[in-house]
């Protein structure tokens, strides 16, 4: 990979894409990176492949302790899983008063799998897509939080259920009436209203994605431009891989936390 | 960086682990919790209960001891007091036997000293009537004299 800086780093913001053009599903190349630039038919395989494998190892993990999980005394790998849970469970409970199967369980998939993903930041730069050049793959991105597909896909699921849970607990008149008829509660002011209300509403996944994506995305670059320095790398690598691991887990546990926050506001009827 | 179908993979992707994790995950563990906290709020509960029994049982341990040192006190008392009677009639019997044998000893001395007497009495009134003849030798005739040493030997 002797190339430019520019090079490098342009290299290593490139997706892997498969997309559907005239002469069918198609690849980008390394001699032609842009093949699907601008076509919306398709897939970042490499961030999708690997956010759906680290959602699939969690899986794994959390299964095999639930099917093994004792009332009993527990060993240290369930203490390890129960103290994730617990951590999950405490912060949903304090923040959501009602009776809910799915915000649970949503809090614990969110926060697990976005740390998953934002764990993927700590591998050094150059070792998987060396490894998959090596292959004859031309381009491989790792952290699937660095693309804003990713964190869009997640961050609109959950406005969906915001939305859905607005209004199955205030019904169709309670929501546009929480649109229209706040903060300026008189009908004169409603498109004012309208406009504040939706503005607010929309803010929230947007602002939801974005944070993860914008962390991630610049932790990254910042790795890689840490990358192009020859040596002087390694006690810099260090440091910014050390202070991202805080990012790491701040990250993951304010998506969730905003996740819950959301639909706790949801049911919340004024 | 642009939108594409991509955010159709992460949503069913996503749908999907979630709907997993509430199924399959979530509710086992959130069980497997709750029930070992009931475990051991009760094994705390039975922990303080039987602390409490212990405390009861070493109360009363306690007293079932002083009871019995009382008891013992008590029969200690009994066995001196009748230590001290049988000692007493022991005695008593003792005593009485004693006396009895000294009357009995006594009377056979004073028996023996009457009949020793007599003895004397006979041999002295023999020897009296002897030496009489002996002086009175002529004509004087022992029976004619007799009352008169009859009277003579009830006189010794």
């Amino acid at each position: 990979m002797a190339e430019t800086s520019t090079g490098y780093i342009k290299h290593h913001l490139q997706n892997l894409q498969v997309c559907s053009t005239d002469a069918g599903w198609a690849f980008n190349t390394a001699e032609n990176p842009t093949l699907c630039a601008g076509n919306f038919m398709t897939f970042n395989v490499d961030t999708l492949g690997f956010s759906v494998v680290l959602g699939l190892i969690f899986l794994w993990i959390f299964r095999r302790s639930a099917k093994k999980a004792t009332t009993g005394v527990p060993g240290k790998f369930q203490c390890f899983i129960e103290l994730i849970i617990d951590f999950v469970d405490s912060n949903v409970k304090d923040t959501f008063h009602g009776k809910n199967k799915l915000i649970a369980p949503l809090g614990l998939t969110i926060f697990a799998w976005v740390y998953l993903m934002n764990l993927m930041d700590l591998i050094p730069v150059d070792w998987i897509p060396g490894l998959a050049h090596a292959m004859g793959v031309p381009y491989l991105k790792i952290v699937p939080s660095t693309d804003v597909n990713i964190t869009f896909a997640m961050s609109i699921s959950v406005f969906i259920l915001i939305i859905y849970y607005s209004i199955k607990v205030k019904g169709i008149g309670g929501f546009t009436k929480e649109l229209t008829m706040n903060p300026f509660n008189h009908w004169a002011a409603i498109p004012i209203n309208l406009v504040l209300e939706g503005a607010a509403l929309l803010a929230k996944p947007i602002s939801l994605s974005l944070r993860l994506f914008g962390n991630m995305y610049a932790g990254e670059l910042i790795f890689i431009l840490i990358a192009l320095m020859g040596w002087y790398q390694l006690p810099l690598h260090f440091g910014w891989a050390l202070l991202h691991l805080l990012v790491i887990f701040l990250q993951a546990f304010i998506f969730m936390m905003l996740t819950v926050v959301y639909l706790s506001l949801a049911h919340e009827d004024h | 960086m642009d939108f594409n179908a991509t955010l159709f993979g992460q949503t069913i992707a996503m749908i999907f682990f979630v709907w997993f994790t509430m199924k399959y995950i979530w509710p086992l563990l959130d069980t497997a919790i709750t029930e070992r906290q009931e475990k051991i709020a009760d094994g705390l509960a039975a922990a303080d209960r039987s602390q409490h029994d212990l405390e009861l049982a070493q109360k009363k341990a306690a007293e079932t001891m002083r009871e019995a040192k009382e008891k013992a006190a008590e029969l200690l008392d009994q066995a001196k007091k009748r230590h001290a009677e049988i000692v007493d009639s022991a005695k008593d019997d003792a005593r009485t036997e004693a006396e009895k044998i000294i009357a009995g000893a006594n009377a056979e001395i004073e028996q023996e000293v009457h009949r020793a007497r007599e003895e004397l009495r006979k041999q002295v009134s023999v020897l009296a009537v002897a030496g009489a003849e002996k002086i009175l030798q002529r004509n004087i005739d022992a029976s004619a004299q007799a009352d008169i040493l009859d009277s003579l030997v009830a006189e010794l």
